[in-house]
């Protein structure tokens, strides 16, 4: 009988299942949860699938519980995943760092809606893109990508599994409500054509293994409990043998590894697509739900024979820079819709570095960006240059 | 051994005996081994050692009946006692 | 005979399972937590367990480090969160035991939430608290285990506030083996250590042990010996008792012993039984263990 974690065929789910599903396709088979709108429905649909492949659902006590326990359970051998969103998402920022210091693949879903603070529980909401990035302490990298349709929640699901395990590293699914509610038709394909990526293990002698020693591709093997390594894990910086190193010059080096991990390896992380950019004069920069509001605006747009363009940010962080840079050049203006009062254009503005006008299209949260209030922008931005 | 009177049964039953081994280095002269030895085999010495803790010496070697009480206190893993091989 | 520093030290018994490049450790001359951990490496090696099949999870704090000078699968988390941690490693990989040694603070304070869902859930650890009475790591501040009227650096003039009975906590929160001991009485230590590591469930072994750098210090105990005797003198060991009728109190006799040992599913069992069909409807069920295959 067909392994039950592949659901292969054509569905109609919302996104919070279709990334369920992603992460069981993937070979996720530790989910530590606590509930919250509006991620519930990850949480609910794996509580269900996950006994059937063997795999175990626990529900912690609070979202802090919920990241520690992730992070046991990769150490413990396991793909692990978690989904929450804001208030959870804040809770799990201490660990989240535990997590990027030790190099423990995971996989955390946020479902973005309207905040700060309780804000609008069940409205969604694109406002925590900067906590994504700098939400724990210290300097460090991170891989956040950005779902617009439940398809997608699907696949970045299992993409996002996958550059955890290339990478050791928690890789963030920046969803948000409406797509995490939203109900698409999803196609799950069959098992056999699913690439996965599994964590590299160790193959020397357990003396001469430094556990934190990276290899060319600047990722080090990863030697799990029981392995028998008896490797030592700690949050604390530590030296290539995984030993407490309280100095600057081992911090200098233990840093660098970590960033420069995820630095040198952009070109496969960072993925973005574009639509009508070859003779698009003004370009929308979208991700998550912004991205329909784009294509609805763009289309509109055309018809009424603006030159409009899309790329639309399948990966938030880290952020194509140089992509961006390049394209500022060759248009006349980018343009950013985000549910947040400025964000994600931030980065972009930053990487146009003033080669071209940048406007925002925000929205406090709580609603989907209207495809009118994009072409209101658009046109302001064509009468100025008249 | 302090007997007020020489047990019956002394020549029969075999008092174990231990050899000592102090690792100076690890010692960080608390002084537990020294307290709590049951036949007050060891002393504070007023050597330093590298940290400059004093720390302890044999004093009665052959009062050491192998125990292992200090062996087991020591917080710093600095002290451990060997049974001599059985002699003929 | 002395053994200089260059010898090599490797006889000494604890060698195998110890960091030894890592001696010695981070602990005060004197603290307790040094003669815990050498019990808790004699009771790892007690159980026999395979040593690949070992883990010590800890928190931060002195005892924290713990994980840091056992030669195992160790994972120095962060603060309050070993036990949540231990949790996902233990489910993920069944096989094995899972130690968690931490702190007072680490434990109950900031770790509370997860000590009590742990012991209730019964996942299958054993942690070994180290009660010193205070936050040792940070210099002495007032925990949730200071006795009342005890000085610390955030409580001068003496505690306004009664601590908890861990061992009162741990039994009501679900724990299938409690029991509570000092760092003078290493071997009923070792020994209730071992049996609680090999005890499925949720195992929780206190340790009252001396903080004279940071604790005796400000409660006339300065020198570690001080606080070693007072244990020594003061306590009294009673076993299968129940925890509520002896409370921890530092003028009277200090109460330790073995006091819980009883059998409860663990998580693991049923999480098995609920995702069987031997589970009947609630609420009439039983909570038998699932049926062997």
């Amino acid at each position: 009988m067909a392994s039950k974690a592949v659901l292969t065929g054509t569905h109609f789910m919302n996104g919070d299942e279709a990334c369920a599903e992603g992460a069981l396709a993937a070979g996720c088979r530790f989910f530590g949860g606590y509930p919250i709108t509006p991620a519930t429905e990850v949480a609910e649909r794996m509580s269900r699938r996950l006994p059937q492949l063997g795999g175990i659902y626990i529900q912690m006590e609070d979202e802090i519980a919920s990241m520690a326990s992730l992070l046991g359970a990769s150490w413990g051998g396991q793909k692990a995943m978690t989904s929450t969103s804001g208030p959870g998402f804040s809770l799990m920022m201490e660990n989240l760092g535990l997590g990027i210091i030790t190099e423990t693949p995971c996989v955390v879903c946020n479902v973005q809606r309207g905040g700060p603070s309780t804000g609008l529980p069940t409205l969604v909401g694109q406002a925590d893109m900067m906590q994504a990035r700098w939400g724990s302490h210290g300097h460090y990298e991170i891989i956040a990508l950005c779902p617009s349709s439940p398809q997608e929640m699907f696949d970045f699901t299992i993409r996002a599994f996958n550059l955890s395990e290339q990478f050791r590293t928690p890789v963030l699914i920046m969803a948000d409500e409406v797509v995490g509610h939203m109900n698409e038709r999803v196609v799950i394909p069959a098992e056999d054509t699913i690439e996965l990526v599994e964590r590299k293990r160790p193959t020397c002698a357990p003396e001469a293994f430094l556990p934190f020693r990276p290899e060319a591709d600047g990722v080090a093997p990863m030697a799990c409990f029981g392995d028998g390594y008896r490797v030592h894990i700690t949050g604390l910086t530590h030296a290539e043998n995984g030993y407490p190193a309280m100095e600057a010059g081992a911090h200098e080096r233990m840093l660098n590894a970590l960033v420069n991990k995820i630095k040198m390896n952009r070109d496969t992380i960072i993925s973005y697509d574009t639509e009508y950019l070859d003779d698009a004069e003004i370009v929308l920069v979208a991700y998550g739900i912004s991205v329909r509001s784009a294509r609805r605006a763009i289309r509109a747009g055309r018809e009424q024979g603006l030159k409009l363009g899309l790329v639309k940010l399948n990966t938030v962080w880290p952020f194509p820079e140089e992509f961006i840079r390049d394209l500022a050049g060759r248009v006349r203006a980018l343009v950013m819709p985000e549910i947040n009062l400025g964000q994600m254009v931030l980065e972009l503005e930053r990487c146009a570095g003033g080669r071209c006008p940048v406007r925002l299209v925000g929205h406090a949260g709580g609603a989907i960006i209207r495809p009118a209030a994009i072409l209101n922008v658009i046109n302001d931005l064509v009468k100025e240059a008249v | 051994m302090k007997f007020w009177r020489t047990p019956l049964d002394a020549e029969k039953i075999h008092i174990r005996r231990g050899t000592v081994t102090i690792i100076e280095e690890r010692c960080k002269g608390c002084e537990f081994c020294i307290e709590y030895c049951p036949r007050s085999v060891l002393a504070m010495s007023n050597a330093f050692n590298v940290k400059g803790y004093h720390f302890p010496v044999i004093e009665a070697a052959e009062c050491c009946v192998s125990c292992h009480f200090c062996e087991a206190l020591c917080p710093e893993f600095a002290i451990f006692v060997t049974e001599p091989p059985e002699e003929a | 005979m002395n053994q200089p520093a260059t010898a090599p030290c490797l006889q000494h018994p604890q060698e195998e399972l110890l960091r030894s490049d890592r001696i010695p450790h981070i602990w005060c001359s004197g603290c307790g937590i040094g003669t815990v951990f050498s019990c808790v490496l004699a009771a790892v090696r007690k159980t026999g367990l395979p040593l690949d099949d070992v883990a010590m999870v800890s928190g931060i704090g002195c005892t924290g480090r713990m994980a840091g000078y056992i030669k195992v699968d160790s994972y120095h988390t962060t603060h309050g969160r070993a036990i949540p941690f231990a949790t996902g490693l233990k489910l993920a990989r069944p096989q094995g035991a899972v130690l968690v040694a931490s702190g007072d603070g680490d434990l109950i304070a900031i770790g509370g939430n997860h000590f009590i869902h742990a012991a209730r859930r019964n996942i299958d650890m054993t942690v070994i608290c180290v009660n010193n009475l205070n936050y040792g790591m940070t210099g002495g501040q007032q925990a949730p285990s200071t006795p009342f009227g005890a000085k610390t650096t955030t409580s001068p003039t003496g505690s306004p506030e009664e601590p908890f009975d861990f061992c009162q906590l741990a039994t009501a929160c679900g724990a299938v083996y409690v029991s509570r001991w000092t760092s003078i009485h290493i071997r009923r230590l070792t020994e209730s250590l071992t049996k609680a590591i090999l005890k499925p469930g949720f195992s929780f072994v206190e340790v009252l042990a001396a903080c004279p750098t940071a604790f005796g210090r400000r409660n006339r105990m300065r020198e570690a010996l001080d606080m070693v005797k007072f244990f020594h003198e003061r306590s009294v060991i009673k076993n299968n008792i129940d925890p509520r009728e002896f409370p921890l109190d530092f003028k009277g006799p200090l109460v330790v012993g073995e006091f819980i040992d009883r059998e409860r599913p663990t998580f693991t069992d049923s999480y098995a039984l609920v995702h069987s069909s031997q589970l009947g409807e609630w609420p009439d069920l039983e909570r038998q263990k699932p049926a062997a295959g």
